[in-house]
């Protein structure tokens, strides 16, 4: 009865297997020690959280999963970062082709000043996802419906993308990266710069959003944390002190430093 | 007294009001007890600034208003019969100028004392002789209505300055002791000090502005003049341009826009492409230390003046573009042509394109960066497809300035593409440009009431209301693009 056939295993396995594996991760800013031996699992199709205090390296961590960080002169990455079971930093990986994979919305709202539709449009097109103006037009409508912005924009995709409130700015940079249809997704401090109402609603799509992609995302809220997401990992000075369940995270912390950021005592 | 004598004069009481000030502001605070408002040296700024600021302004009013007084009075002094036929009231009055400084030139070397001066007429003494001997030519002999004249513009002069050094000093004098008078420890000087910046700031702005204004008005009024005397629908529809200085030219400009227009044409073809390749370069892919050395490298062009750019244009260029393509071509044997000239002031621009392109590709925000390189993108899908769109409107601002710049041009126009007014489309030709023909219709020896002359100021006027167009634009264009990310 609990005989698994070989098939069915496997099966388990990859569903079991996280999809980015990070060892011993090391990042230098020049001779700066930004982060020290961080090795961390992030499952698929759930939310991971990184949080910590002001400075402790998490938009840096989550920098090295793109190779955002290559566009830092001075910045170097040493140890293992699978995605999938590849080394993301291996010379034959084309860093411009791991970013259409991994896809990533910024901590300020930036959108390109182009109109709403050539800013969803614009990865598609680079990428060649579509083979004419119908399909490219079918893409930035899911898109912009998934980012739950259709309804507000769809009479004016030809407006400005920078004439949009900060909350709708956000989405529609959500709806850019969802547009390359990306199997992970980073999302660095993305309420950080928008009021409460808009802030509900990036939590909403990203709940929503988990559904179907790996979302990893920095925050400085733990309310937003303890909300939007199954795990969480800790970061303190560069180093990744706890990671775990969100429950168990907020709930039962087992390093001392993990209980007083989140009993509010430093931070 | 001379003028620089009396500045000094004003100064030096200015400095000697500084100390003055501070000290009677440090010991009144010690009389009575009390903290001074500001620090001492803003009382000697203000002591300082009564001295000298009012005496100064009354200075350089008096120097204003003082020849303007005498010339009409003494120009009322001569009848109309003492103006030769077919002259001018305007230069005997120039004549009257020379003899009343030949007169001071006698009175300090000759001997020539003040009654004798007096008792000097001109019908009775041989002026001409006398003035010769001091080194002041005249033409012909003085009439005695003109010598009278002279002196009494000399005595004139001569009062007023007298006047002009007493009521200086005296006004210096009178606001610095009123200044001085005030000095009490709770006098708040450093906030007069302030206002007294302010003032100056304005000023400087203002000395600007009205000089802009002035050569306007300078330039409108000679071109009213030259439209009085020269149609205007030739001037800015004739196709021909064939001045004769006896008279009967044609004044077309149309040729002399065309070459203008040309000339800076060919130029933006070479300057824009490189310079914004180079600003894309500096600011997207080159690292810190070649930045830093490329940059002043480049700007180093336009340093370079440009009648050394018309050297170059001249020997190097033009022979070579006449010798290797226009001939074997068999499109030109000139060596001026367009292409050189256009050539040559590409080159010059491509500092003005490049560093002004780089400043404004730098300002577009890493956020922008960020986001496409977020997307997948590669570099120059990020900079042709966000980053030159985000940094058009600069950019064309930028391109407009290098063009104003261009039309502007003379020296290399003249030794690159010649001076001869052409209407044409081969490159190779000579061709010639408004601020070309501006600069040989001014120099020459004729007489500035004639249409050959005057017509330099229509030039001049129609290209500086070119140029303010273009440079308008531009502003406007920049500007709105600072405001994207603002
Ligand atoms: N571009 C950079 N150059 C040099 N140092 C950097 C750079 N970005 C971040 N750092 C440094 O790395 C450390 C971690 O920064 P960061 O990852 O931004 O922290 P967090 O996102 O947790 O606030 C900080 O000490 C910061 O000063
Ligand atoms: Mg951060």
């Amino acid at each position: 009865m609990n005989q698994m056939t070989e098939v069915e295993q496997k099966a388990v396995e990859m569903l079991n297997e996280p999809k980015i594996v990070a060892r011993n991760v090391q990042v230098y800013y020049g001779d700066t020690h930004a982060i020290k031996d961080v090795d961390v699992d992030i499952p698929a199709q759930s939310v991971t959280a990184f949080i910590g205090p002001s400075g402790c390296g998490k938009s840096t961590f989550l920098r090295t999963l793109n190779r955002m960080n290559d566009t830092i002169d001075i910045c170097r990455v040493e140890g293992d970062i699978l995605i999938d079971g590849e080394d993301v930093y291996d010379p034959k990986v084309d860093p411009v082709q791991l970013r259409a994979k991994v896809g990533m919305v910024f901590q300020k709202p930036n959108p390109f000043p182009k109109s709403i539709y050539d800013n969803v449009a614009y990865g598609p097109r680079i990428h060649g996802l579509s083979r004419n103006k119908t399909e490219l037009d079918e893409i930035v409508t899911s898109s912009l419906q998934k980012a739950g912005l259709w309804d507000e924009v769809k009479d004016r995709l030809d407006a400005p993308g920078t004439g949009l409130s900060g909350g709708q700015q956000q989405r529609l940079c959500i709806a850019r990266a969802i547009a390359v249809n990306p199997e992970i997704i980073l999302m660095d401090e993305p309420c950080s710069a928008l009021d409460p109402i808009a802030t509900a609603k990036v939590e909403e799509l990203i709940d929503e959003l988990r559904e179907n992609y790996t979302i990893v995302i920095v925050t400085h809220s733990m309310q937003q944390a303890a909300r939007v997401s199954q795990r969480t990992a800790f970061f303190h000075l560069g180093v990744l002190v706890e990671e775990g369940p969100t429950e168990d995270i907020f709930t039962n912390p087992h390093d001392k430093r993990t209980q007083d950021y989140i009993t509010g005592r430093f931070g | 007294m001379s003028v620089g004598i009396l500045i000094l004069i004003v100064l030096g009481l200015a400095l000697l009001g500084y100390f003055v000030g501070r000290q009677r502001a440090l010991s009144k605070a010690a009389n009575e007890g009390r903290k001074l408002h500001s620090l001492p040296s803003y009382y000697g700024q203000f002591l300082a600034l009564f001295t000298a600021v009012p005496a100064l302004i009354l200075l350089a009013a008096w120097l204003f208003v003082q020849p303007m007084l005498i010339e009409s009075h003494v120009s009322g002094l001569i009848p109309d019969s003492a103006i030769p036929e077919g002259g001018a009231r305007s230069l005997v009055m120039s004549d009257v100028r020379r003899i009343a400084d030949g007169l001071d030139a006698l009175m300090e070397q000759g001997g020539l004392g003040e009654e004798d001066l007096t008792r000097m007429r001109a019908d009775l003494t041989n002026i001409r002789s006398r003035l010769a001997e001091v080194g002041i030519a005249l033409g012909s002999n003085v009439p005695v209505e003109v010598f009278d004249a002279a002196k009494t513009y000399r005595s004139e002069k001569n009062t007023g300055s007298l006047l002009m050094t007493i009521a200086v000093l005296g006004l210096s004098l009178a606001s610095g002791g009123w200044a001085f008078m005030r000095i009490r420890p709770e006098l708040r000087a450093r906030n007069n000090s302030e206002t007294f910046v302010k003032a100056l700031l304005l000023g400087s702005s203002l000395v600007a502005i009205l000089t802009t204004v002035g050569i306007v008005g300078s330039l409108l009024f000679e071109t009213f003049h030259f439209f009085q005397i020269y149609p205007a629908k030739d001037f800015f529809f004739s196709t021909v341009w064939n001045p004769q200085f006896r008279g009967g030219s044609d004044l077309g400009i149309l040729p002399l826009l065309w070459g203008t227009f040309y000339v800076s044409f060919v130029a933006l073809v070479v300057a824009v492409p490189i310079g914004l390749m180079i600003a894309i370069y500096l600011s997207e892919y080159a690292g810190r230390a070649l930045r830093n050395l490329a940059k002043p490298a480049i700007e180093v062009l336009a340093g370079i003046p440009t009648i050394v750019y018309g050297l170059f244009a001249l020997i190097t260029v033009g022979p070579f573009l006449r010798d290797w393509i226009a001939q074997p071509m068999g499109l030109g044997t000139s060596s001026s042509s367009v292409l050189t000239a256009g050539l040559v002031m590409g080159i010059m621009l491509i500092p003005f394109v490049s560093s002004l392109s780089d400043d404004i590709i730098n300002a577009v925000p890493q956020a922008m960066r960020d986001g496409s390189y977020g997307l997948g993108a590669t570099q120059s899908e990020t900079i042709r497809q966000v980053i030159l769109p985000a940094a058009l409107p600069g950019v064309v601002g930028a391109i407009l300035l290098a063009a104003s710049r261009a039309i502007g041009e003379t020296m290399i126009v003249v030794l690159g593409a010649g001076a001869a007014a052409r209407l044409g489309l081969n490159p190779f030709d000579a061709m010639t440009t408004v601020t070309v023909k501006i600069v040989s219709q001014l120099t020459g020896d004729t007489e500035f009431a004639s249409p050959e002359t005057l017509v330099a100021f229509a030039l001049g006027l129609t290209l500086f209301v070119f140029t303010l167009g273009l440079n308008v634009l531009a502003l406007y264009i920049v500007r709105k693009y600072r405001e994207q990310y603002e």
